[in-house]
């Protein structure tokens, strides 16, 4: 759960839940969007780009991207991204992204899975601010939407 | 959310440019020197590094844009010190893209344990 540099963060979760699930929610495009807050179009393929309309009220005319690195069965699912939602009239491909790695390990409580992004020190400084300012407003309209349908 | 939202945009606008600073493995290089060693002259410094004096002096010009390093005149040399209070900056703008991918995962746990 630490920060262990400015250039990557860290995490864990243990899921009760089974690690062909998790793999599932992960690498399948649409359940992936479902709790990350995104409408990917099409799926998830090796080296490829997908993107989608972030899903939030106020946020859909921004984008997210990702290209899918690695996918190694329920084990390790790996994405590179611009660490935000994008403005889509803006190129980023020839900018830095981060990379996020999804690794499962199956307990015997249900599924451990780690997470680290890294890259950071490599973005920009104008897009890690800009970035910043979106993840600002972005992550606590999405908090809201999520309480909201959780209690709904 | 209380945490996260208590780091205003103007502050995390003020973090970029650290950012920026510590990208750079001679940069980070010279301070953890000066961390080490406490206050150090650039002759000093670039006895320490394969670089000339020039590029030394510019990366701690950089550094001191950033707000992490500080300069003061002894007698006809300038003498550089660690300003460790933006660092702690640095760690608190990553804490909050941390706390969002926390928030992302317990969607995530609520979603894969639900029924």
């Amino acid at each position: 759960m630490n920060i262990t540099s400015t250039d990557r963060i860290e995490k864990q979760i243990q899921l009760r839940a089974p690690q062909s699930r998790v793999w599932r929610a992960l690498t399948d495009a649409e359940e992936f969007g479902t709790w990350f807050g995104v409408k990917l179009e099409g799926r998830f393929v090796l080296g490829a780009q997908t993107r989608g309309k972030i899903t939030y009220p106020g946020y859909e005319h921004l984008t997210m991207e990702v290209e899918v690195e690695r996918m190694e069965a329920e084990a390790l699912f790996s994405f590179r991204w611009h660490p935000y939602a994008i403005d889509p009239k803006v190129d980023y491909s020839g900018e830095p992204s981060t990379l996020v790695e999804f690794r499962l390990e199956s307990v015997d409580e249900g599924t451990l899975l780690r997470v680290v992004e890294s890259g950071f020190d490599r973005l920009p400084a104008h897009r890690r601010d800009e970035a910043f300012r979106m993840n600002d407003r972005g992550w606590a309209q999405q908090l809201v939407s999520i309480e909201r349908h959780v209690a709904g | 959310m209380s945490r996260a939202e208590a780091i205003s945009p103007a502050r995390v606008k003020d973090a970029a440019p650290l950012f920026a600073a510590l990208g750079d493995a001679t940069r980070l290089g010279l301070l953890v020197s000066l961390c080490a060693s406490g206050p150090l002259s650039v002759t000093r410094l670039s006895s320490k590094f394969a670089v000339s004096r020039q590029a030394i002096t510019k990366h701690l010009d950089v550094l001191t844009e950033a707000g992490l390093v500080r300069s003061s005149r002894q007698g006809r040399e300038r003498i550089w010190e660690f300003e460790p209070k933006r660092l702690e900056d640095a760690h608190q703008v990553l804490e909050r893209l941390s706390r969002q991918w926390d928030d992302a995962l317990d969607r995530l746990k609520a979603f894969v344990e639900r029924g």
